[in-house]
């Protein structure tokens, strides 16, 4: 396979949503070809440079994914699929990106607050983002307020997005938002909420900076930001 | 040809267990011993004395009948000769359905014959209170069935992807159709407008040898019919209780002589016709289908014969019939398991609204048998498609609805796909989903949704604050009707105008 083709291969891999050999694609013929995570080592052990595995490869076919999802070709699974072997791929080049200089669109610690054990909403934001070239600090669920303050404090992290999908839970984001204002933290980060009780008006109530209403709005948000 | 539709097996909710279905079978024969039936036929009469019933000519001033009682032998040799399997065929071979009695393969259809199609039209009305306010609502106008409504119904009824057979559901009422022509036009406007089994009650039976004629021209001769069958009849053989009509007994003579495929129906209504108890209906009008095929097989054993049950519950503030309720479910599950008892395929009944508009009521009535009906593995059900106000009605936009709720239906009654094979697929991905950090199984959805597996959302659902099926049906029927017609060739149509009397000339052009 050569250079150029590899990173077709790859992109052509993303818009597939195939993150192993074994796994299907969108369209059929896909299974036990190479995929994501095969073809990025692959293109690593010819030399190829981490960059334009992570330009030409994966996130400029995210584009053409986010297309295909807009039209309705694509639903939300096949979204997904995309953004996790985008992820897989990061996942492998991330150490060879750091050593080549390249670096990440930024640190994005996501947590669920605590008392709620909810994450669905939460891990579908985490794949996307990852997808989107950020790298993801996840938490976890039911996860307590200092913990959240530790992490934006270790990891300095630009962004921060809380889960919460109880009326009884969604309360403690405003303890996280106090808090980082008595640590003098909240000018440093900037904080997304989401879930289903949560909206626009709470997070201005909590001082939060955006409310979104799904993973797509996250991503809007950042480009935005 | 091993072409047939899909249909849907179904694991059959069974209501009787075996000891209910042997004593209304046993009370069923008694029925046929004493009373007996009021038998309006002479050949009929005659033909059942020939084979052992007990047959006493009634005569009265006001009736004269001949009161047959039928042995249970008679009746038991009679439906082992009927067969357990019917191909009814189809113009486009890929619609011939497969019907087996002892396969609970289900197939959903059209019926039957109302006299008023219902059009429904979109206006915009504005709230009162507020200009700002507006609402689109239907408006909904009544007309009088015609042959160029009836093309109509058949070219919609083609699109319906979940529409299996063909029962035509409205009446033609030209000023220039009467009983001559009235069997040649409402074969001809269906079966030119869709390639899927046509079925019908015979207006009159001398009109049988055109229908038949124009089958066969359709189908490529009198062989290719009797193997490709691409219209059968209905014959409402009782009038219940327990009275064979003269006319309708002549007709099922001639068409089983004719050698082509039969439901043999009947329809009590429970309150009025028929006990309301479900002991009683169901016991009776097993009598009266059993009696009704076992003619049938006496005229000419093997004769291709459904078991048409369609027992219905009378209200008692006006005893019309009330559809979406639980009776009419308990009784026509009954029947099914009846038939099946016997291994006679068996033709069922779901989906008719009380109500007179397409609406929530008739959502209520419709998916309340729609889903019970689709549960109980009866072969071949009608009435599934458009009807309103208890059979009265026609409803395009309705029958638009009834193919997505009956498409769920299906859906919902497919069989498990479980088996070591998937089983082991499942394992594999949950192993995989636990490795992750995210632990959500939406990746792996891709490839059941691919397979179809995986059912779509409701087609006319909104996801805001309103309620827009009605304006979304409608735009999709608009959409179906814009298809072009899947008409006979030229040259059929030409013989069938050459060869059958009565076709009127401006159904070619339809």
């Amino acid at each position: 396979m050569t250079t150029e083709n590899i990173l077709e291969q790859i992109a052509i891999n993303v818009i597939q949503g195939r993150v192993e050999a074994e796994d299907e694609g969108f369209d059929e013929g896909f299974e036990n070809q190479p995929a994501v995570t095969e073809l990025v080592t692959e293109a690593l052990a010819k030399g190829l440079k981490p960059g334009d595995i992570l330009i030409k490869g994966l996130t400029a076919s995210m584009e053409e994914v986010g297309k295909k999802f807009e039209t309705g070709e694509y639903l939300i699974p096949d979204m997904l699929a995309a953004a996790e072997a985008v992820g897989a791929g990061m996942d492998i080049l991330t150490p060879h990106l750091l050593k080549a200089g390249v670096e990440s669109k930024g640190k994005f610690i996501i947590a669920t607050v605590a008392g709620d054990l909810h994450d669905i909403g939460k891990n579908i934001v985490a794949i996307m983002l990852k997808g989107a070239g950020y790298e993801v600090i996840d938490l976890g669920v039911d996860v307590a307020t200092d913990k959240i303050i530790n992490a934006v404090k270790k990891e300095k992290a630009p962004f921060l997005g809380m889960s919460a999908l109880l009326t009884t839970t969604m309360r403690n984001m405003e303890e996280v938002v106090i808090q980082l204002k008595e640590e003098g933290l909240r000018d440093k980060v900037k904080i997304a909420i989401g879930g289903a009780p949560t909206s626009q008006e709470f997070s201005d109530k909590i001082g939060a900076d955006t409310h979104c209403i799904d993973a797509f709005a996250v991503l809007d948000w950042l480009k935005a930001a | 040809m091993n072409t047939f539709r899909d249909g849907n097996i179904v694991k059959p909710y069974e209501r009787l267990n075996q000891d209910q279905l042997a004593e209304l079978h046993r009370t069923s024969m008694a029925i046929l011993q004493d009373p007996g039936i009021w038998c309006y036929n002479r050949r009929a009469a005659e033909l059942f004395e020939a084979n052992g019933a007990e047959v006493v000519l009634e005569e009265s001033p006001s009736d004269t009948y001949w009161r047959v009682r039928i042995p249970e032998s008679l009746i038991t040799k009679a439906i082992a000769s009927a067969p357990s399997k019917i191909i009814l065929g189809a113009r486009d071979p890929k619609n011939r359905l497969d019907i087996n009695a002892e396969i609970p393969r289900v197939y959903f259809g059209s019926g039957s014959e109302s006299n008023i199609w219902l059009d429904t039209e979109l206006e915009e009305y504005v709230c009162a209170a507020d200009q700002n306010q507006k609402r689109m609502l239907p408006r909904h106008t009544e007309k009088r069935g015609s042959a160029a409504l009836l093309c109509r119904a058949a070219h919609l009824c083609e699109q319906l992807e979940h529409l299996d057979f063909f029962i035509r559901p409205v009446n033609i009422q030209d000023d220039d159709i009467d009983e001559t022509n009235h069997d040649v036009n409402k074969f001809f406007a269906s079966l030119n407008n869709i390639t899927k089994h046509v079925q019908a009650g015979l207006t009159s039976i001398d009109a049988l040898d055109d229908v038949i004629r124009m089958a066969e021209i359709i189908a490529g001769g009198p062989q290719a019919l009797r193997e490709n069958p691409v219209l059968s009849f209905i014959a409402c053989i009782f009038k219940s209780p327990l009275q064979l009509v003269d006319d309708t007994a002549d007709k099922v003579f001639a068409i089983v002589e004719k050698q082509m495929p039969l439901v043999i129906s009947s329809s009590p209504q429970g309150g009025s016709s028929a006990p309301i108890q479900e002991a009683g209906i169901v016991a009776q009008i097993n009598a009266e289908i059993l009696t009704g095929i076992a003619l049938t097989q006496l005229i000419r054993p093997g004769a291709p014969v459904l078991y048409g049950s369609v027992p219905v519950r009378a209200r008692l503030d006006d005893l019309h019939d009330l559809y979406g309720c639980p009776e009419f479910n308990q009784y026509n599950i009954d029947c099914v398991q009846l038939a099946r008892f016997y291994k006679l395929p068996c033709y069922s009944s779901s989906g008719v609204g009380n109500s007179k508009v397409p609406g929530m009521q008739t959502t209520f009535d419709k998916l309340f048998s729609h889903l019970y009906m689709a549960a109980s593995g009866a072969q071949y059900i009608h009435y599934a498609f458009g009807l309103l106000d208890r059979t009265n009605t026609f409803s395009p936009l309705q029958a638009v609805l009834d193919n997505e709720q009956v498409g769920l239906a299906k859906h919902c009654m497919r069989p498990a796909k479980i088996d070591a094979a998937a089983t082991q697929e499942a394992l594999g991905i949950v192993r995989k989903v636990m490795t992750t950090s995210h632990k959500l199984f939406t990746r792996h959805t891709r490839k059941p949704v691919r397979a179809g597996d995986v059912s779509q959302p409701y087609r006319f659902e909104s996801k805001d604050m309103e309620d827009r099926v009605l304006e979304k049906a409608l735009a999709h029927m608009g959409e179906l009707e814009s298809r072009p017609p899947k008409h006979l060739d030229a040259d059929i149509i030409e013989k069938i105008y050459q060869e059958i009397p009565g076709v009127l000339p401006r159904l070619k052009q339809i």
